[in-house]
């Protein structure tokens, strides 16, 4: 294996890394250690929206910027940790006042506008649950959503609402308001104008107690045989977001920090709301979708020195035909993260080279809650690598062996499922209605991640694939089921089989295989009409980008459709065992 | 070609990437990828697919320039003549 190693020094750096020395840290690390972090509520009981934003307001950091945001048509709008609390209590207190209860799910579907921000704290001081969804989702994942996680309320904008759900009320009749971020007049009694109920509201709000154990957040994750689940995470997870907010972000007080991850998605709320915060960091929000330029910009005109952001995002940048330190003044920038999929070497080596300072991979899932392995400002990378285990995890790559054991591989370069010591505290505490699934997860002491890796003899993880047929499309994760589901509604459609065919830019693309039912011709006017028909149900974000005829899909003699043999097929690859192969 | 003419290869290859829009009025001056609904993918295999139509490329560092229906006729326009 050909090795290349970028050497870190320590020494050179302008600022100290919280984490000198990885192996010092790791084996000292202790999970308790952590809650002295924090305050705690002064009832009792702990609270991401107290610790990340009251806390803050209540001490030094009052008038400290908690959020900028950036308008996609070039506007600003700052906040600070003071601003933050108050406009978060009213929010509560809306919630308060519409009957919201404890635990209740409070969805979110919005772009990246700050009444989002103020809401996901909002939810949070009200010991409701934050329920996130994305804003290019279609109808019928938004749907698919609501309905699996019981929503009761959803904070959303005029034109998502008119476009996404009020075609479906009547399917979520469990579904009591609509807080509406831009209208300035209630629509009916169910959906309500919020900045009419935000201006009644009170700024002081006594956070409703919650323990560390209670739901905080219910994020949806892709499954590749059912619809999407609920993944469950409590207020005890920002232990995780702070020790990952010290360690593998580096965060220091005097950082500008940047996460370019939309909340819609794990990494925008973990990273994007609650980990700067809870080290009382200045947090910038750019509404606006990727824009070379313009996001160079925001690295230079906000002096962004620690950005985390993802491979789809580097891979735009390295097209630009620009030497950016030589356009642009980005001498503020000291640390550069990635997740949302495997960032190629060539990425990580264009940021040494480019940047002056390599692009740090990391690996986590929904489902983890946080960043579980990184590569560290203070530690060496290899380019391709995901690193090596948080402090207080322990990972290793196992074989599962069937009968309800695991073996644990320590020979390097040998591939297995990768998988985690459980208890750590962001792990997720179920799958909403699905404890089987849930236990499923789990196998012989370790959490079964579903991705495949290997450990080389540094103790570096390398990924090599999902175990499933899971597709991670520009940093999301979509099921296929979901996708085969919604085109089946199509009356020419007799089959489907979804597989993400790789790419280069955005690391696989949505290719959905369609035979059809007798009647049908297979010609470009149908092809155009499903992939339309496909966009207009899921959103473009889930939708097929590819569609291609096949008279017969390969399925198993019981009938399920062989998702591995289309791929196979469609890279050209051995086709391997077919022994189940309907003939 | 005149303006009118390149909205309407523009309009076309947008109906191409995003077909659930076939017939709908395009907005002149909202963002595309916006009010449309098209993600970052689509909305460079839109650039590609023009590219192959007009024969102008739009590199990375122009697309600011063209985030607009208005603005994108402008941008190849100005590259046409």
């Amino acid at each position: 294996m050909e090795e290349t190693r970028i050497k870190k020094n320590p020494a050179d750096f302008s600022v100290e890394p919280n984490m000198t020395s990885y192996e010092v840290t790791y084996n000292s690390f202790e999970w308790e250690n952590v809650a002295k972090e924090f305050e705690g509520l002064p009832s009792g009981g702990l609270n991401i929206a107290h610790e990340a934003i009251d806390r803050h307001a209540n001490g030094p950091l009052a008038d400290k910027t908690a959020l900028i945001w950036l308008g996609e048509n070039g506007e600003e709008r700052t906040f600070t940790f003071s601003q933050m609390k108050k406009e978060s209590a009213r929010f509560a207190n809306v919630l308060k006042t519409l009957g919201f209860e404890k635990g209740e799910r409070v969805y979110t579907l919005s772009t990246r506008l700050p009444e989002l921000y103020i809401g996901a704290m909002g939810i949070l001081k009200n010991g409701s649950v934050m329920c996130p969804l994305f804003s290019q989702f279609g109808p019928e994942p938004i749907l698919q959503r609501m309905q699996r996680g019981d929503a009761r309320g959803l904070l959303t904008t005029q034109r998502l609402y008119e476009k996404k759900i009020a075609p479906q009320m009547d399917k979520l009749p469990e579904l009591r308001t609509i807080l509406l971020i831009d209208a300035e007049e209630d629509m009916n009694e169910k959906v309500l104008s919020l900045p009419r109920l935000m201006e009644k509201a009170s700024d002081m709000f006594e956070i409703v107690p919650t323990e560390p154990e209670d739901m905080s957040l219910l994020h949806f994750t892709s499954g590749t045989t059912g619809m999407p689940k609920g993944v469950i995470h409590v207020h005890k997870a920002m232990y995780t977001h702070w020790v990952t907010g010290a360690y593998v972000l580096d965060l220091h007080p005097d950082d500008m920090y940047w996460c370019t991850a939309d909340p819609g998605w794990v990494t925008g709320t973990s990273y994007g709301i609650i980990a700067p915060w809870l080290h009382g960091v200045t947090n910038i929000v750019n509404e606006a979708e990727f824009d070379a330029e313009r996001w160079y910009g925001v690295l230079q005109d906000y002096k962004v020195s620690v950005w985390y952001t993802a491979p789809t995002a580097i891979r735009r940048l390295m097209r630009l035909d620009i030497d950016p330190l030589e356009s642009y003044d980005l001498s503020h920038l000291r640390l550069v993260q990635s997740v949302g999929e495997p960032l190629n070497p060539e990425a990580v080596v264009w940021g040494v080279e480019k940047l002056k300072m390599p692009i740090h991979d990391n690996w986590w899932q929904t489902e983890t809650g946080g960043i579980m392995i990184a590569n560290y400002i203070s530690e060496d990378v290899k380019p391709g690598s995901m690193g090596r285990p948080l402090p207080g995890i322990v990972a290793a790559v196992v074989r599962q062996n069937g009968d309800g054991t695991v073996t644990e591989i320590t020979e390097p370069g040998k591939d297995g499922d990768l998988a985690l010591k459980p208890g750590w505290p962001s792990m997720f505490r179920g799958y909403l209605h699905n404890d089987e699934k849930y236990k499923k997860s789990f196998v012989d002491g370790w959490y079964i991640s579903g991705d495949l890796a290997y450990k080389d003899e540094d103790d570096y993880f390398w990924f090599v694939g999902r175990a499933d047929d899971i597709i991670k499309t520009s940093g999301h994760m979509v099921g296929p089921f979901e996708v085969e589901s919604a085109l089946m509604e199509h009356p020419a459609v007799a089959e489907v089989g979804v597989i993400g065919k790789p790419d280069p830019l955005i690391g696989q693309i949505v290719k959905a295989f369609v035979s059809l039912k007798s009647g049908y011709e297979p010609n470009e006017k149908l092809k155009r009409e499903l992939i339309g028909f496909g966009r207009k149900k899921l959103g473009a974000a889930v939708a097929p980008k590819e569609i291609e005829f096949q008279e017969n899909l390969p399925k198993t003699r019981s009938g399920k459709i062989m998702r591995r043999l289309l791929k196979a097929r469609e890279l050209g690859l051995p086709e391997g065992d077919t022994s189940t192969l309907e003939k | 070609m005149t303006n009118e003419e390149i909205k309407a290869k523009i309009v076309e290859q947008i109906y191409e990437i995003a077909p659930e829009h076939e017939g709908e009025t395009i907005p002149e001056t909202e963002n595309i990828q916006r009010s449309l609904e098209i993600d970052s993918f689509d909305f460079l295999n839109l650039l590609t697919g023009l590219n192959e139509e007009l024969g102008v490329e739009v590199p990375e560092s122009d697309y600011g320039e063209v985030d607009t229906l208005e603005h994108m006729t402008d941008y190849f326009a100005k590259r046409m003549t």
